[in-house]
């Protein structure tokens, strides 16, 4: 059996108490919802942590209310299974429930939370070993270890930011909500990112998401593309959001591009809206933008199938998706 | 520090003294003595540990038995017995819908979670259901015909 670590396991009944627990604890603790993250982790011993302190029954972090007229507030421990299932978010959000239904596996989204899946570790096929592999192997910056295994000689960590939901919400304009030991703050979910393999998000330990929350839709159209090997369980390689606001003769006011698993955070690709901005969708500037998208792309060899295929996929997978719009 | 955790499983009451750091996957197999649940990848990949709890399929070996503590679980021991197996049990045997039968547990859990949701699943529905348990000798068309006659055969 691959067993867990010895840990000792509290269940706050309030928001307020776990923020306490978690300052208290320092860096000894860490906060669990579903856990489908976490435990794997912890079994790995690349989580090696004393302290496990249970949020998902917490009230102040379940439920889901709105409609895409006054705009959505998720409870981060709405479980993916809710998140697919919602009627508001399937009507009005459909895009975010096709994306989360292409999370993992039934099983894994009746237990993963949409709280966990914006604050999931990032992913390299060095890291996600477990302890005798990367023993053998050598141990790099992540965990353990002094060098980088992919970029050796990097003095920063490539890993992987493979979360499905962040671009999707990125794309969606969505901010999450934060409340830590020196009060609450509320920041869009680009924000919440930042671009090292190793201080993946951009809050501090004892600050906790409780909600994430969604404008009113107001004409925006927006899709999903995620690109793996298996239909099911996979983690994306590459991954797609879009989201466009067209006026009536199909000029695009507005647009939203978001690339996930081929950085350490998503990735917005600002130079992309800009050149749609303005523009019908026809092939010409459909060839621009895949151009400008592919180019932002650089990931590296540490996920499934190869840099170069990952990187041709970009193009392939956003005119796919652009398509959609047309 | 262990606790005694209570747990309803497959109708029974059970207390056992258990640190936190215990699966339920380990809960079940080592306390209980249900082997019936498989481990298999023991990191969420394989769903050879599906069991129900309040009715929806989960992975044992990713849960603490102590977070499931006032919730019904389902193993595959409460699903049928010899003499009187769930018609899901029966038409696996019909169709020839396991080998080694390693994965069988799981996909019997799956199955039944969906069944219970949906009687008539088209074969879409069924591949969509089935989707977090692999199997790795039978191949997946014989389950999703067993599946499919375990619904005919509950109608
Ligand atoms: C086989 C397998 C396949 C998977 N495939 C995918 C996939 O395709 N796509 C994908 O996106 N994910 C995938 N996952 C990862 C994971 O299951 C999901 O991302 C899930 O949503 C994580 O949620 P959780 O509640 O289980 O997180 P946990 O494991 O409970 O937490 C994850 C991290 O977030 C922190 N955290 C959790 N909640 C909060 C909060 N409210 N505030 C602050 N920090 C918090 C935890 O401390 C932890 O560091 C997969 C996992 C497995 C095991
Ligand atoms: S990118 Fe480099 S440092 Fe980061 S986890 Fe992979 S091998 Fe380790
Ligand atoms: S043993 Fe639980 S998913 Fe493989
Ligand atoms: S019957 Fe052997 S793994 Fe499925």
């Amino acid at each position: 059996m691959l067993r867990l670590p010895p840990f000792q396991y509290v269940r706050p009944g309030t928001l307020h108490e776990a923020v306490g627990i978690l300052a208290s604890e320092g860096g000894k603790a860490v906060l669990m919802a579903g856990g489908t993250d976490l435990l794997p982790r912890m079994k790995h011993r690349v989580a090696a942590l004393e302290v496990v302190v249970a949020i998902r029954a917490l009230r102040e972090l379940r439920g889901i209310w709105g409609d895409p007229r006054q705009g959505l507030v998720i409870g981060a421990a709405s479980t993916l299974a809710e998140v697919c299932s919602h009627p508001a978010i399937r009507q009005g959000y459909e895009v975010l429930s096709l994306a989360a239904a292409q999370v993992a596996t039934p099983q894994i989204r009746n237990m993963g939370t949409i709280g966990g899946n914006l604050c999931l570790d990032t992913r390299c096929s060095y890291y996600d070993m477990p302890y005798t592999w990367r023993k053998a192997m050598g141990f790099c910056l992540k965990k353990n270890g002094d060098t980088c295994l992919v970029a050796p000689g990097s003095t920063r960590c490539w890993a992987v930011s493979s979360s499905d939901l962040a671009p999707v919400l990125m794309a969606l304009d969505g901010r999450v909500r934060l409340v830590g030991p020196r009060g609450e703050r509320v920041v869009p979910v680009e924000e919440l990112y930042r671009d090292d393999g190793i201080r993946y998000l951009n809050k501090e330990p004892a600050e906790i998401l409780t909600e994430v929350l969604l404008p009113p839709l107001d004409g925006w159209k927006a899709a999903y593309w995620k690109v793996r090997r298996r239909g099911s369980f996979d983690f994306p390689v590459l991954s797609l959001a879009v989201a466009v606001r067209q006026d009536e003769g199909g000029h695009i006011a507005d647009a939203r591009l978001i690339l996930g698993a081929v950085r350490s955070s998503p990735l917005r690709v600002r130079e992309a809206e800009e050149a749609l901005r303005g523009e019908k969708l026809e092939p010409g500037i459909m060839e621009v933008v895949c151009e400008l998208a592919s180019r932002a792309a650089r990931p590296v060899e540490n996920t499934d199938f190869t840099v170069l295929w990952r990187k041709r996929m970009v193009k392939v997978f956003l005119r796919r998706a652009l398509g959609t719009f047309a | 520090m262990p606790r005694l955790v209570r747990l309803h499983v497959n109708g029974q009451v059970h207390e056992v003294f258990t640190p936190p750091h215990r699966t339920l996957l380990e809960l079940l197999r080592e306390d209980l003595g249900l082997t019936g649940t498989k481990h298999g990848c023991e990191l969420g990949e394989c769903g050879a540990c599906t069991v129900l709890v309040d009715g929806r399929p989960i992975l044992a070996c990713l849960a603490l038995a102590v977070e499931v503590e006032g919730a019904e679980i389902l193993t595959v021991e409460g699903l049928g017995r010899p003499g009187n197996l769930h018609p899901l049990q029966e038409a696996f045997m019909e169709v020839g819908a396991l080998q080694c039968g390693y994965c069988t547990p799981g996909f019997l859990l799956s199955a039944k979670a969906l069944l219970d949701q949906n009687p008539a699943p088209s074969r879409q529905e069924i591949h969509e259901a089935l989707s977090g348990n692999l199997c790795r000798c039978t191949g997946y068309l014989r389950i999703v015909q067993a599946v499919e006659r375990a619904a005919v055969k509950a109608r």
